[in-house]
């Protein structure tokens, strides 16, 4: 295996509080030493890192591939791509394909695909209930057998409060972490943006906060009475950073992420109905926003994901409550975090932690992290590069991003997948 | 970017999607242009040739008789060729069968579209993709907006009551579902109006309602006190089946218009409805049919304004006549 020494960079390792110039060495497909190059270490292959940062590779709690099922949006390859060019090497994929990752087949058939050679590492999420129809739990067991990582529902709804709670006593069972979206469907309805001044002056169906704070209060009461790992997804709200604020003071074992796109838009991009702002759950208000970053900053959120849901030209054409919901998000991951450092209290190394070890950690995988021994995994990036999003600059198969034709700065030049280099911007024709 | 689609560089009106970022001048424009057009119908010959050769389509996604009818009739008056569509739509139906009927009629020539959707942003998303030498008139997306209508409206208030400045206005019943409230609370307010209120209960009231520039009121006694105009909204009958409403009796009561209520209003106050009227639902028959009504007005002034509109559109595109 290759022997690579990246030099010269400046190395964050935030599982082991480094933020400092230096080197790190691999060889075998693992981190040999960070910081300090052994005396008998001789490179094969040398990556000059000067002014750039070298961190582990990103892990993203969602991130729709598309396939098997829905390929007119986006593909395995196409979308992981995508992934490695934005520094992501371990991606969790939902279980809403079609058909649904509800039985050991569709993990067995997206692992087969991941293995052909320079994947990221998927980790599939099983479906909690079968088709996730809300009713029936899945047969959990095999799933994780299967090599899923968590069971969920995705948006799916579950039939009612005794199903969550059996489904909880089942997943604890069997030690499986359950990551939860929080959602009262009664409350949220038809609705396609958040219940705020712009849904109510545009005459948009709304979505009120407590259709999320109400779900996530249910869920932590039963997290409490089951013993079960909850993991929530992609909170959105004022009211849900103070329940888990609370829930984690009393000592409830729950963690949570944000989608990145929640840290920096509010309900008053939407207007007037541009599509590619009609994202579940919706953006909010200013002041939800405010405390989804200081969730961020106090620890009340653990982790960002990308939330990435690549869609065809036709999901987003239309009147904007029936156009399809989410944003193609991965390549906008890294730059939209590194803004959150720049325009807001947020330290370097914590941003970075919240996209490597700390989901890394809940996941229970040995990833997102730079210590000798593990897997190098590793992204580097020039965070003062700055680049157009278009059809030169982007990999998904999806464009529906609301940053289409904007200049972000910050940019992965290498990814790294087990001492492999998968990804070079340099050589991109 | 509201106002930046619906009008051109030089600030003239290109399509009419919204009143949302349109000043006052261009609304009074469009109120002093219906006036013009106002004593046409009493005319032997009722047609000017404003829009001889132009074509203009009616794409109605939802049913609808009044709009429909006097939007034929505005357009027949300007003696443009008029073609009407009803395309009945399903939940499912997706937005590029939506765009390929758009790209159909382009393909045609036509010069307008007059757009009737049921969802919020139709005539946006219409106007945002169609080419760029037709224009766009909402005739009513969802629950967002309905242009024409709260012109014609504001026409029928100026007739009454000559000036907008220091008039109180009610809007009373079902605020949340209303297009029509939407556009005459953004008209109202910018032609200078002291106050909007908004009398409902809870249930049908925007949550963030504060935000739209009315006060909003719970009480008919006192939200009618003292107001120049009254207008009622329709109750639509569904609202009752999704616990909005505990009966149509019910609201009547508390709600609904009747001569002792308007008494609290000014003596001349006028009473309008954007129609169809839910007889002893929103509005008694006594009240509606009485001298203070001026319903039928509205219907009447629906064909000016709407003549007003479809030739001020057209002519930004530099072809009329």
């Amino acid at each position: 295996m290759n022997k690579i020494l990246i030099k010269n960079g400046r190395v964050i390792d935030p599982a082991n509080n480094i933020d400092a110039i230096g080197s790190v060495c691999i060889a075998g497909g693992k981190i040999v030493s960070v910081l300090e190059q052994a005396a008998d270490f001789t490179a094969e292959q040398t990556i000059d890192a000067n002014g750039q940062i070298v961190c582990p590779g990103f892990v993203d709690f969602s991130v729709r591939l598309r396939e098997p099922g829905h390929t007119q949006k986006g593909n395995i390859l196409s979308e992981t791509r995508a992934a490695l060019s934005a520094g992501v090497t371990s991606l969790c994929l939902p279980p809403d394909t079609k058909p649904c990752i509800d039985s050991p087949a569709v993990v067995e058939f997206i692992k087969d695909k991941a293995e052909k050679a320079d994947y990221p590492n998927l980790y599939s999420i099983g479906a909690l209930t079968q088709r996730l129809g809300g009713s029936e739990l899945s047969a959990m067991f095999a799933l994780k057998q299967a090599g899923c990582i968590a069971v969920s529902n995705a948006s799916e709804p579950l039939g009612n409060l005794l199903i969550l709670r059996r489904a909880m006593e089942y997943a604890a069972t069997h030690d499986l972490l359950l990551m939860y979206r929080a959602n009262e469907p009664a409350l949220s309805g038809k609705g396609c943006a958040h219940e705020g001044a712009v849904a109510s002056r545009y005459g948009l169906p709304g979505i009120p906060e407590a259709a999320e704070s109400i779900a996530l209060a249910q869920c932590l009461e039963l997290a409490e009475l089951t013993g079960c790992r909850v993991h929530i997804s992609q909170i959105s709200c004022k009211q849900s950073v103070i329940k888990l604020q609370q829930a984690k003071k009393y000592g409830l074992n729950v963690t949570a992420d944000v989608a990145i796109h929640q840290l920096h838009l509010t309900e008053d991009n939407i207007t007037p109905f541009d599509s590619n702002y009609h994202v579940l759950p919706p953006l909010r208000s200013a002041i939800d926003r405010q405390y989804l970053r200081e969730g961020l900053v106090n620890g009340t959120i653990d982790a960002i994901c990308s939330d990435h849901q690549p869609h065809d030209l036709d999901a987003k054409l239309g009147a904007f409550p029936e156009t399809e919901a989410g944003v193609a998000a991965l390549e906008t991951l890294l730059p939209l975090t590194l803004a959150l450092t720049q325009q807001h209290r947020i330290g370097l190394l914590q941003a970075i932690a919240s996209l490597t070890c700390k989901p890394a950690q809940i996941l229970g995988l040995a990833s997102g992290t730079l210590k000798p021994g593990s897997a190098a995994d590793v992204c580097i990036f020039d965070p003062q590069a700055s680049w157009q999003v278009n059809r030169d600059n982007w990999l998904s198969a999806g464009c529906n991003t609301p940053y289409w034709q904007q200049t972000l700065t910050g940019r992965v030049t290498h990814t790294l997948l087990a001492g492999k280099v998968v990804y070079g911007l340099a050589e991109l024709p | 970017m509201t106002r930046h689609i619906q009008l051109t560089e030089q600030g003239k009106l290109k399509h009419f999607l919204t009143i949302e970022g349109l000043d006052k001048e261009l609304l009074t424009e469009i109120l002093d242009t219906a006036e013009s057009f106002a004593g046409m119908s009493e005319h032997q010959v009722k047609k000017v040739p404003l829009l001889r050769g132009k074509t203009i389509v009616n794409l109605f996604f939802e049913n609808s008789t009044r709009t429909r009818t006097t939007f034929e009739l505005a357009a027949t008056r300007l003696s443009a060729d008029v073609l009407s569509m009803n395309i009945a739509t399903s939940a499912t139906s997706k937005g590029e069968s939506l765009l390929d009927t758009i790209h159909n009629l382009e393909a045609m020539h036509v010069d307008m579209f007059v757009v009737r959707h049921a969802l919020s942003g139709a005539a946006h998303f219409i106007a945002q993709h169609t080419a760029p030498h037709i224009s766009v008139i909402n005739a009513g997306d969802g629950q967002h907006a309905h242009p024409t209508q709260a012109m014609l409206d504001m026409f029928t208030i100026r007739q009454h009551k000559k000036q907008f400045v220091g008039l109180k206005v009610a809007i009373v019943g079902d605020i949340l579902h209303s297009r029509v409230a939407r556009s005459q609370i953004l008209a109202l307010n910018t032609l200078g109006v002291s106050e909007v209120r908004v009398i409902a209960p809870k249930t049908l009231l925007p949550a963030q309602v504060k935000t739209m520039g009315v006060i909003p009121m719970h009480d008919m006694d006192e939200g009618l006190d003292d107001v120049d105009v009254v207008i009622m909204l329709r109750l639509q009958k569904e609202r009752m089946n999704s616990a909005f409403l505990p009966s149509e009796s019910e609201f009547f009561r508390c709600f609904g218009l009747t001569e002792a209520k308007l008494k609290r209003a000014k003596a001349d106050a006028i009473v309008m409805h954007p129609g169809p009227i839910n007889r002893g639902v929103e509005i008694a028959s006594s009240v509606a049919d009485g001298p203070q009504s001026v319903i039928l007005q509205q219907v009447s002034n629906g064909v000016a304004v709407r003549m007003a509109i479809m030739s001020m559109a057209m002519h930004s595109q530099g072809g009329v006549a």
